[in-house]
């Protein structure tokens, strides 16, 4: 794919203009780092950093029907939603596996707003709309807003010079629509770094007055724009799922360790029976956490050895810089699959010792 | 960035330079911008036999692993071991401290086909 042919966020000439480096992420032009993986990681595990994640795609269920849609597409009790509540949730295929791993963000009994993963969108949407045999319509609303992340423990200090919205009044996974940075958001506790902090979607006119407002806000306390790169590392350690590493067409969210979020007792909905059916006949695989006891990173797609035989692959992997370990999450038979086990993780043609550790290997100081 | 006129490089981004009969190699300055913060060098022991062309040892970030590539032939003489506990020194002075590995090459042949800093220069400006 050649550059002409990537999309691009609203702040693209931002990103090249500060000096980013710029990859082909799923086909969207983004910022993979600025002033460092390393050192915006550390900047968003002790300060706060500023991520554009307008790449992300968001669908749009509205109509008096919208909640038995969107109950009946993902896997996570919708029921359980007030207003102004989100909640991590699975858009499952019929057989059980991913089509994406998506925030259902509950506006009112009529309106629903889903944030899902960039390079799934247009597949998201059309699977919606397949699915959608109730009174209420189905928007693909990516084009609609830019969404730029706040993260890290200085995170509510810096938004809240923002707006006249109370954030410490949104609870973590809630959400509220307000005013910030002077034009008209959607203000969410969320994030995919294992921080507090805030994701705000504004109209992509707005977005580069918003990301210097936000950039202004945060000079006094260290704030820095991040890459993709930090966002990964930030993600892995706290053990959140990327679609096409833990997740995805051929893997479940039981296997995934996302039981969770798969609501059995809520009635039916897509993949329910063949969750059932799985969780009967008992799980084959399972993701695990490893720590590198020998020297090397196992990366994305290594395979994993346990007493010299194939047992799984590695399927997110990296140093950690919290922690100062080499990390990752591995497939490995169920059994196999708890705290404490011995595996090797082959490194180009190496075998090198692993060893399975609780998770997540990161969880931010209460 | 200025690369430095004495050296020459390759369209993998390696860098030689060249003193009586021992090379020095490394790796340039935008190879380690591409690839970040570096956590890992491996090298080859002293005694290796270089081929131009094949891979010698490896480069690894936090995000991506990167061969490194024999850029003449010879026979290695010694080895930055400064850069298994200080990997980061190749993100801070790749064409100075971070050199990897010195060889005793057989001729000049080698390094004299290599592209010379203008062109790799354009070289690295037309690929980004």
């Amino acid at each position: 794919m050649t550059a002409a042919a990537l999309q691009r966020t609203p702040l693209n000439e931002i990103h090249r203009a500060s000096g980013a480096k710029m990859v082909d992420f799923g086909g969207w032009d983004m910022p993979v780092q600025y002033s460092g993986l390393i050192d915006e990681h550390n900047t968003v595990r002790t300060a706060v950093g500023v991520f554009d994640v307008s790449h992300m795609g968001e669908i749009e269920v509205r109509g008096p029907e919208a909640f038995r849609l969107v109950d009946h597409a993902t896997t996570n009790a919708v029921a359980k939603l007030k207003d102004g509540q989100a909640q991590y949730s699975g858009l499952l295929y019929e057989h059980g596996g991913f089509v994406d791993d998506i925030l259902v963000h509950k506006v009112s009994d009529s309106s629903y707003f889903l944030c899902v993963n960039a390079s799934n969108q247009e597949k998201d949407f059309e699977h919606i709309r397949t699915l959608n045999t109730f009174d209420c319509e189905v928007e693909f609303a990516g084009p609609k807003y830019a969404q730029i992340a706040i993260q890290g423990p200085k995170a509510l200090g810096v938004a809240q010079k923002l707006t006249d919205t109370e954030l410490s009044g949104i609870k973590y996974y809630w959400f509220r629509d307000g005013v910030f940075g002077g034009v008209p958001a959607r203000i969410a506790r969320t994030g995919y770094t294992g921080e507090d902090g805030f994701e705000i979607y504004v109209a992509p006119e707005h977005a580069v007055s918003v990301w210097k407002a936000i950039m202004d806000a945060g000079k006094d306390v260290g704030i820095k724009p991040c890459g993709l790169g930090a966002r990964n590392t930030l993600r892995l350690e706290s053990k959140m799922a990327l679609y096409g590493h833990e997740i995805g067409a051929s893997i479940s969210p039981l296997e995934a360790d996302l039981a969770w979020i798969v609501k059995f007792d809520k009635g039916d909905f897509v993949g329910r029976d063949a969750l059932l059916k799985q969780k009967e006949k008992g799980l084959s695989r399972k993701l695990a956490g490893f720590e590198m006891r020998g020297r090397g990173i196992g990366r994305d797609g290594y395979e994993v050895l346990m007493e010299g035989k194939a047992a799984g692959w590695v399927t997110s992997g990296s140093p950690a810089p919290t922690l100062g370990k080499n990390i990752g999450l591995c497939y490995l038979p169920v059994g196999k699959a708890g705290t404490g086990e011995k595996i090797e993780i082959v490194i180009r043609n190496q075998a090198v010792e692993a060893e399975t550790v609780p998770t997540p290997f990161y969880k931010r100081p209460q | 960035m200025n690369y430095p006129e004495n050296f020459r490089y390759t369209k993998e981004h390696e860098w030689v330079s060249l003193e009586g009969d021992t090379a020095t190699v490394g790796i340039t300055y935008h190879a380690q911008s591409e690839l970040g913060d570096i956590v890992y060098v491996d090298l080859p022991k002293v005694g290796a036999t270089l081929e131009i062309g094949k891979s010698f040892g490896s480069v690894e970030s936090v995000k991506a692993v990167s061969d490194i590539y024999a850029p003449i032939a010879g026979e290695v003489t010694e080895i930055n071991d400064a850069l298994s506990t200080a990997p980061e020194k190749l993100n801070e002075d790749p064409h100075g401290a971070a050199w990897l590995i010195k060889a005793k090459v057989a001729s000049a042949t080698d390094f004299n086909n290599l592209m010379t800093a203008a062109d790799y220069q354009s070289y690295v400006g037309a690929e980004s």
